[in-house]
């Protein structure tokens, strides 16, 4: 066992010694048949990646329900927010990328302006696409999705937290952009955890930093909290799932109880979970910061492992980061 | 089929509705004239003829939906709106000023009566398409209505959201472009051609009409027309003239997006009162 504090209950205790890798996205697809099973309002759109995205399950299964809008992003999220005004809970889906790039006027005007009910459910997010190249990865999109005025932002860190926030988006009334990805990330939570949209959850308790992280962050940030444990420094790490509603509490709670904190994210340190953090804590309550996530590029082709080494987002990069933060507290 | 009487008094509501948008830009200082006069007898045949709806109620179930998509067209929204008693006319006044209801651009979180939000060239058709499926499913007889611009063809996701109501077949939509020759910078044909645009409707799969925009019993024959159409959208060009009703407003491009100054407005009521 690690000399970590995991919370319990909550956080899988063996989670570090036998990872358990699963798919995001097929806890997305499984979780939008359930919802289509138990009601009828609930309708997909997908933009010709229904089988990346896996809204395929719910096509197979609810083909009157499901609108594969072809190769047209843009029309794909004008379509979703017609149909929420006509009383549907559409969720609309694609690669990260096409989402919020492509269509991010359409997000703004036709959905977030008009508050309509869409939920964007956007995979292969970040640079974990892999082979693909910097062309289907994305290290821009959580922070062209965060300015946007009323959106709900998640980025779930394991299967168990998708399948609770697709659900949670879809009680929720307004719009939502979830970003997950294509690879399968080690599964941090146990079935007892509960994901609130806007609530932040602290998986390791620590003393002397905070690790704010989302996605497969949250992960490597348990690893860097261990490797740190090693060196005499114990690592609060905190899951923040959703960077908007931001849980501006816990953030100032840790930052004050901690004094020291990294942000990791995969995606840019622009714009993203990391500013977020930093724009709570530099009004709120400053303490040193570390910023681990693309330091402003594109990404580029190679294997997921490879890429996170590439672009420092490892564990180790953690953890360098947290020593560097601990260092410079006064 | 419209009886003399009933377009007679149409023609009336159409005359009011201009004097509101010329009066409500005026004061306001600022707006877009030549697209909203261009639009005044397509939106009296809808709102006072063809479109089922609840001014008291406007989220009522059983209404038939409209989205302005060429959204500049605001004033000829409210001017509508407010004669249909969606809100009291004497918010017309308060168009464009802090705090009121009436935004530059038609804001379903601000103002009753309008349904999404538009001002992006290009959204409103591809939502009307979302209203159109989402009204299907409910098997809902509604009917689903958006105005574009003719400049605004030239907008991708126009054609995008063209191509996916033709696979869809949805009958329950129905676009009408008002076809006024004009936009900013020009005429459409000068400045990115668009024709043959009828053609361009048919090979999409569209049902095409092709009218006058401000003869309001082929306006009206034509809405009719499209409702009979089964298994594909329909779409209705409508010529029509920009500034429209004005004569010193008619086709003239530089009042695209220039309100009538007093002088203009007092001689352009003149023309209008007689
Ligand atoms: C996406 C987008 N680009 C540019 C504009 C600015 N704009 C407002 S009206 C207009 C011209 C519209 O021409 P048309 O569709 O023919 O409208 P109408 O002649 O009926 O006024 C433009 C370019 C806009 N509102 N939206
Ligand atoms: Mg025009």
């Amino acid at each position: 066992m690690n000399s970590l504090k995991m919370t319990p209950k909550i956080v899988r205790e063996d989670c570090l010694e036998k990872p358990d890798p699963q798919a995001l996205r097929d806890a997305y697809g499984s979780t939008l048949v359930k919802l289509g099973e138990k009601d009828r309002n609930v309708v997909v759109l997908d933009a010709d990646l229904s089988s990346s995205t896996r809204t395929s399950m719910f096509a197979a299964k609810f083909p009157d329900r499901f609108f594969n809008m072809g190769l047209a992003e843009q029309n794909m999220m004008g379509t979703a927010a017609g149909l929420a005004k006509g009383g549907k809970i559409p969720f609309a889906s694609t690669f990260a990328i096409f989402a919020s790039g492509r269509a991010w006027e359409q997000i703004r005007q036709s959905i977030a302006y008009s508050r309509l009910n869409v939920k964007i459910v956007a995979t292969h997010g970040g640079i974990t696409v892999g082979e693909d190249g910097p062309s289907h990865q994305t290290a821009e999109d959580l922070a062209i999705m965060r300015v946007i005025p009323g959106m709900t932002l998640i980025v779930p860190a394991d299967a168990v937290e998708t399948g609770q926030a697709v659900e949670a988006a879809y009680r929720h009334q307004g719009p939502v952009f979830m970003r997950l990805t294509r690879g399968k990330f080690p599964t941090v939570f146990t079935e007892d955890y509960e994901f609130q949209i806007g609530k932040g959850t602290v998986v390791n308790e620590g003393e002397d930093l905070t690790i704010f992280a989302c996605g497969l962050m949250v992960y490597h940030a348990l690893q860097a909290a261990k490797i740190l444990s090693e060196k005499g420094i114990s690592a609060r790490v905190v899951n923040l799932s959703t960077l908007k509603p931001l849980d501006r509490e816990l953030i100032v709670e840790s930052a004050k109880k901690t004094r020291a904190v990294v942000t990791a994210e995969e995606h840019s340190i622009i714009g993203g979970l990391g500013s977020a953090v930093t724009e709570v804590l530099s009004t709120a309550f400053p303490v040193p910061v570390e910023m681990i996530g693309v330091k402003d590029s594109f990404g580029t082709s190679g294997q997921a492992e490879e890429l996170l080494k590439y672009f420092e987002l490892e564990p180790g990069d953690l953890a360098r980061a947290g020593l560097r933060a601990v260092e410079r507290k006064s | 089929m419209a009886t003399p009487a009933q377009v007679e008094n149409l023609r009336k509501i159409a005359k009011g509705i201009r004097i509101n948008i010329l009066k409500m830009l005026n004061t306001a200082g600022s707006g877009h004239t030549g697209g909203s006069l261009s639009s005044v007898e397509i939106m009296t045949s809808l709102f006072f003829s063809e479109m089922r709806y609840r001014a008291n109620d406007p989220c009522w179930e059983g209404r038939d939906h409209f989205i302005l998509s060429k959204g500049h067209a605001a004033p000829v929204l409210y001017a509508t709106l407010a004669q249909a008693e969606f809100f009291a006319a004497a918010e017309l006044s308060q168009l464009r000023k802090l705090g009121r209801s009436l935004q530059g651009h038609p804001s379903c979180v601000s103002t009753p009566g309008v349904e999404v939000s538009t001002g992006s060239l290009g959204q409103g058709l591809s939502m009307a398409l979302g209203l159109a499926l989402a009204v299907r499913l409910d098997q809902k007889p509604s009917r689903v209505y958006a105005l574009c611009g003719d400049g605004e063809m030239q907008e991708g996701q126009i054609w995008e959201a063209a191509m996916a109501a033709a696979h869809y077949g949805v009958d329950n939509l129905c676009a009408i472009v008002d076809n006024n020759g004009l936009q900013i910078d020009g005429p459409v044909a000068k400045i990115m051609g668009i024709e043959p645009l009828w053609k361009k409707w048919e090979d999409f799969g569209w049902g095409v009409q092709r009218i006058d925009g401000h003869n309001l019993e082929e306006i009206l024959d034509a809405l009719a027309t499209a409702r009979q159409i089964r298994g594909r959208p329909a779409v209705i060009i409508a010529k029509t003239v920009k500034g429209k009703g004005v004569s010193f407003f008619e086709n003239k491009v530089e009042y695209h997006g220039v309100a009538p100054s007093a002088g203009e407005l007092k001689r352009a009521l003149k023309e209008l009162e007689g």
